[in-house]
Parts: structure tokens; C-alpha cells; sequence
């Protein structure tokens, strides 16, 4: 057990440093940063010195160190448009975004989980075919585009939900659905097939025969193990949402980070594209990390792998 | 007795079979369809589309679908018809899915090869880092590439590539595993080929099945990302015809010119849901081991 975590954590650790790196030479590579200060009009010798006060005429390797010597003091450096540091709009926009991902995760296990459930046990009856015409169209189309057309029909003709930004409950309704749907569609398939494989499973055959009723062997005995493979998956959901969210902030203007790197890149504005590719990648490893090491424990069948 | 009541079963088995072996087999002919016409769309994008894609006009502009019927599906703010480009929005999308899944799976393929044949800390080496590529999600990806490269049609074919390889490495070398342990194999070695030449004469050929099942699978999957990040602004540049592109043009008039978002957003819908019937149906057809994924 021990093993397989720091096996784990080893792993986590290189993916963010190959995060890190990667994040680095993007920053280093597409601009150099006096290129980008100075005018067409200055000499040699202030390219040099400028050069020299950013410390950029020092091997890679040293700017790497430093670069990593910030990041984990959380410096993510000066953003060029709002001349603020990084890491506090980064904070400021945080919670909008880690909001908005426990909306959908939510949503998605609440509504998810129970349709996938209910779908094995009445199989072939009216859920079970909603839930799979459900969970079909909720891989298949785009997220960026249902936002658009529930925006339109919602908002502009009914009128019933705000459309953009953040406020109230009222306004999580449309953007944790987006968000949440392709979630739900995965979790509703995982949990038919998994609920399905359990229910034609032995021990549940012999809770069957011993007389059990029905209810007591469904909801007692074959949940119980329906449920494991859920967990693994729900969490891994959870890291994709925050990440996935960028074309569904976009769309419903919400102040979150998939937002602010989107208008970091547009805007080339290093320090800000920095801190959100670092903390989305960040959160994502660490969750998936988190989602292992639990899972290790629920299920001790990989634990002595 | 028993001997008549087989006799008397038997017709009925061998209906039973043949219709179970059927409905197996079936083709599944809609999504064939839909993946035929978007193929005739991409090829002959030129010949079909009725109109230049990019010709701008004001004076038939925000023409409704059926309005006129030279314009069937109705024109854009800047004049330019639908049709025409959602036929040219199918040759940009199918051409960059397919060059990033080819290079993707061509990549991942050759990797998983060597990984899987090889074993030892090339393996290790290659396995660690498909992790890690698993490890990010795909629009973050696409997100550094874009910034360490600038946005563009070969950014977004690199950002995709990257993302899918691993997929393709992974399933490939655990096929490899079990593969080079047969006799054939073996054989081969004592006959002295060389090591690449098993590798594409005797091993290559036997991890077919799963290179067509995990391709068709992903097809959906990498059409909806490329529509995505160019729904972003990541990828083409403004105004050409790319499905992405078209909803996002949409967005700011979607009162008055409701279709201009709409029509490209069904056709991504209708083109990913075939892909990714035909990839469930390849699945059960060409590896039944593969079925729960």
C-alpha cells in the first residue's frame, strides 16, 4: 500500500514538473520578454542590459531553477494588462471557477448516478431508454454549442434564467448543466453497466435463492459493489470539470479561470497564461493523485498489485 | 424422445442463430450514411458547395434558411451562405481530425510496438510518459501550444496529436504483450529475422483489430475538441468556414440570426453521434474483449 502510493506520488510529481517545463519554454520560447518591452528603436546595448535585469542572459537551466524557485512561492510574476500580480487575480477568479465544477459534480452524480442505477435494475423500460438517449447526446454534442442554444432558449425567448455572470442559485442552473452533462452521461453509463454486471453476479443470484426480497437485494447487496467503480470515475470527473470549463465560461461570462486563460493567451499576457495553466494543471494531477490513493483503499485489489 | 424433440427444436435454433448472427453483424447503416456524406462534403467541398464560402455580400445578408432558394440555408451577417459553408466547415474539420488522429495513432503505434516488444526501461520510459500525457486534459494541452506557438490549423493537429498517442500506445503494447509470446513469434526469432522485421511482419499485423476499434472510437472525441478550440479562436483564423468558428459567430446576433449558431452545432452533433455509433459497432464486431470500454 505504501508502495503503490509512493509509486503514485513519484508519478504525480514528474507530471507536474513535466507541467512546469513545458509552461517554461512556452513562456521562453514565443517571446522574449525584452523583445516584447523594448521598441524598434533601441540600441544593442539596452537590449543587453534589459537582458540582464529580467536575468534572461543566464543559462536556461538557472532560469528553470528560478522559475520553479517562484512557482512554488506562488509568484507567478506581474500581469503586463492589469499591472497586478498574477496570483491575486488568479485568487480572485479561483472560487468562481471551483464553484461553478461543485455545481456540476454535483448535479451530475445527483441526477447521474440514480438514472445509470435505476436504468439496470427496470432494464429496457422508459428511464433505462431516457437515460441512454440521454447520455448518448450528452457525449455527442458539443458543450460550448448546448450552452449557446439553451442561452437562446432559456434566456432570450422564455426568459426564465439569467444568461451571463454570476449571482444567485438561479444562476448556476444553465452553466452547471452545460458543465455537467457529458459528466453525467458517463456517469449514467458507468452505473448501468456496472449496477448491470453486479445484479447477474453470483452472490447476488444466491441472495436471490436464499429468499431475499427483492428490494433488500438490490438496494443492499448489489449497490453496495455497483457503486466502487463510480467512485474512481466520479473523481476523476471532478478534475476534467474544472479544466473542461473554459469554452463554458466563456460563454456564459463567468469570471472563472478557464475565462482568464483564455483572455491571457488572447492578450499574450504571460504572468496571467503562467498562473492558470499551472493551477488548472495542478489541481488536475493532485485530484487525480487524491482519486487513486482512495480508490487504493476502497478496493484492495490494486493495492497488492 | 429425446432424439425427436432436438429434431423438433432444431429448425428453431437455426432461425434463432441466424437471426442472432445477423443483428451482430448488422451494419449499422445511418451512421454510415451520415459518415459518407460528410466524406463527399470534405472531398469535393469545391464542387458540391453552391456558392464561394467566403464571398461577402450585404445585400443578401441574414437571409433565413428557406427564404430564398438559391441560399437554402439561409446566408450569414456578411452574406455568405450557410450551405456552402457548412460543406467547407466538414472538408476543415474532417481534414484536421484525420491528420491528427493519423499522426496520433501512427505515433502512439509505433510507440506501443517498440514498448511493448521491447519491455525493459524503454517500456518504463515510454509508459511514464503516455501517464503523463493521459495525465493532462486535452484543452489544457492545446492551451500551451497555442501559447508556445500561436494559434493555426498545424498547432491544433499537434495539440491533438499529443493528447491521443497515449491512448494508442497503451492499448497497443498490452496487445504486443501477449503476442510476442506465441509460437509464431518465437519461430520467427529462430529463423533469424531481425527484430524491426518481426515487429512489422508478425506483430504489427495482429494489433489491426485494436488499431481500427480505438481509432474509430476516438474520431468522435477528436471532432468535438477541434470544433471546441475553434469554437476558442485557438485554431483557424476568423471567418473561414470551420464549424467552430461559424457557432461562435453566431453567438453575438442569436435573436435576429438564429440559424447561424444552430446549423453548425447540429451538424457537429449528427457527424460525432455517427462516428461514435460506428465505433461502438466496431468495437462489438472486431473485439468483443474491448466491449467495456
Amino acid at each position: 500500500m505504501q508502495r503503490y502510493i509512493l509509486t503514485r506520488v513519484i508519478q504525480a510529481i514528474i507530471t507536474l514538473l513535466i507541467l512546469s517545463l513545458a509552461v517554461f519554454l512556452s513562456v521562453h520560447l514565443t517571446g522574449n520578454t525584452a523583445d516584447y518591452l523594448l521598441g524598434p528603436e533601441t540600441t544593442e546595448a539596452d537590449y543587453e542590459q534589459l537582458k540582464k535585469n529580467f536575468g534572461l542572459d543566464r543559462p536556461l537551466i538557472v532560469q528553470y531553477a528560478d522559475f520553479l524557485t517562484d512557482i512554488a512561492r506562488l509568484d507567478f510574476g506581474t500581469s503586463f494588462l492589469k499591472g497586478r500580480p498574477a496570483r491575486d487575480i488568479l485568487m480572485s477568479r479561483l472560487p468562481a471557477t471551483l464553484q461553478l465544477a461543485g455545481a456540476a459534480f454535483a448535479l451530475s452524480v445527483i441526477v447521474g448516478v440514480p438514472l445509470g442505477i435505476l436504468s439496470a435494475v427496470k432494464r429496457d423500460g422508459f428511464l433505462d431508454n431516457f437515460g441512454k438517449l440521454f447520455a448518448i447526446m450528452g457525449i455527442a454534442t458539443p458543450n460550448f454549442w448546448i450552452a449557446i442554444m439553451l442561452i437562446m432558449l432559456f434566456g432570450a425567448i422564455l426568459g426564465w434564467l439569467p444568461t451571463f455572470g454570476r449571482g444567485g442559485i438561479e444562476h448556476f442552473v444553465l452553466p452547471a448543466f452545460v458543465l455537467g452533462w457529458s459528466a453525467m452521461a458517463g456517469m449514467v453509463r458507468l452505473g448501468r453497466s456496472s449496477m448491470l454486471e453486479v445484479l447477474d453476479s453470483e452472490y447476488v443470484k444466491f441472495a436471490r435463492v436464499k429468499g431475499l426480497s427483492e428490494k433488500l437485494v438490490v438496494w443492499k447487496h448489489a449497490l453496495k459493489n455497483a457503486v466502487i467503480p463510480l467512485l474512481t470515475f466520479s473523481g476523476l470527473t471532478l478534475a476534467g470539470l474544472l479544466n473542461g470549463s473554459v469554452a463554458v465560461e466563456v460563454v456564459f461570462a463567468w469570471p472563472g479561470i478557464g475565462q482568464l486563460m483564455l483572455q491571457g493567451i488572447q492578450t499574450r499576457d504571460f504572468a496571467i497564461v503562467q498562473a492558470t495553466v499551472l493551477a488548472a494543471g495542478f489541481f488536475y494531477i493532485v485530484t487525480a493523485l487524491l482519486v487513486d490513493i482512495l480508490y487504493a483503499y476502497v478496493n484492495p485489489r490494486i493495492r497488492y498489485d | 424422445m429425446a432424439s425427436t424433440l432436438t429434431a423438433a427444436n432444431r429448425p428453431m435454433t437455426r432461425l434463432r442463430v441466424f437471426l442472432g448472427a445477423t443483428q451482430r453483424g448488422r451494419l449499422p447503416l445511418i451512421p454510415l450514411a451520415v459518415m459518407s456524406v460528410l466524406l463527399i462534403c470534405a472531398l469535393f467541398a469545391p464542387l458540391i458547395s453552391p456558392h464561394d464560402p467566403t464571398q461577402i455580400g450585404m445585400s443578401k445578408a441574414r437571409l433565413a434558411p428557406f427564404e430564398n432558394l438559391t441560399y437554402p440555408l439561409g446566408t450569414d451577417v456578411m452574406g455568405r451562405d450557410m450551405l456552402s459553408r457548412l460543406i467547407y466547415g466538414a472538408r476543415t474539420g474532417v481534414f484536421i481530425s484525420l491528420v491528427a488522429l493519423g499522426t496520433g495513432a501512427f505515433v502512439g503505434t509505433v510507440l506501443g510496438l517498440v514498448a511493448g516488444f521491447r519491455g525493459g526501461w524503454l517500456d518504463n520510459l515510454i509508459m511514464r510518459a503516455a501517464d503523463a500525457a493521459l495525465g493532462f486534459p486535452t484543452v489544457l494541452v492545446a492551451m500551451i501550444i497555442v501559447t508556445l506557438l500561436g494559434a493555426g490549423i498545424e498547432n491544433i493537429i499537434l495539440a491533438v496529436a499529443l493528447t491521443v498517442w497515449a491512448r494508442f500506445s497503451r492499448m497497443i503494447r498490452g496487445d504486443v504483450l501477449s503476442i510476442k509470446e506465441l509460437d509464431f513469434v518465437t519461430f520467427a526469432k529462430i529463423a533469424g529475422l531481425s527484430t524491426p522485421m518481426i515487429i512489422m511482419r508478425h506483430v504489427f499485423p495482429n494489433t489491426i483489430n485494436t488499431l481500427l476499434v480505438i481509432t474509430s472510437l476516438q474520431i468522435g472525441q477528436v471532432i468535438l475538441l477541434e470544433a471546441s478550440l475553434s469554437f476558442l479562436g485557438l485554431g483557424l483564423p476568423p471567418g473561414d468556414p470551420a464549424w467552430g468558428i461559424m457557432v461562435s459567430e453566431g453567438r453575438t446576433v442569436l435573436l435576429q440570426v438564429w440559424w447561424l449558431s444552430l446549423l453548425p452545432g447540429v451538424a457537429i452533433t449528427i457527424v460525432v453521434l455517427a462516428f461514435n455509433f460506428f465505433g461502438d459497432w466496431m468495437r462489438d464486431t472486431l473485439d468483443p474483449k474491448l466491449r467495456r470500454i
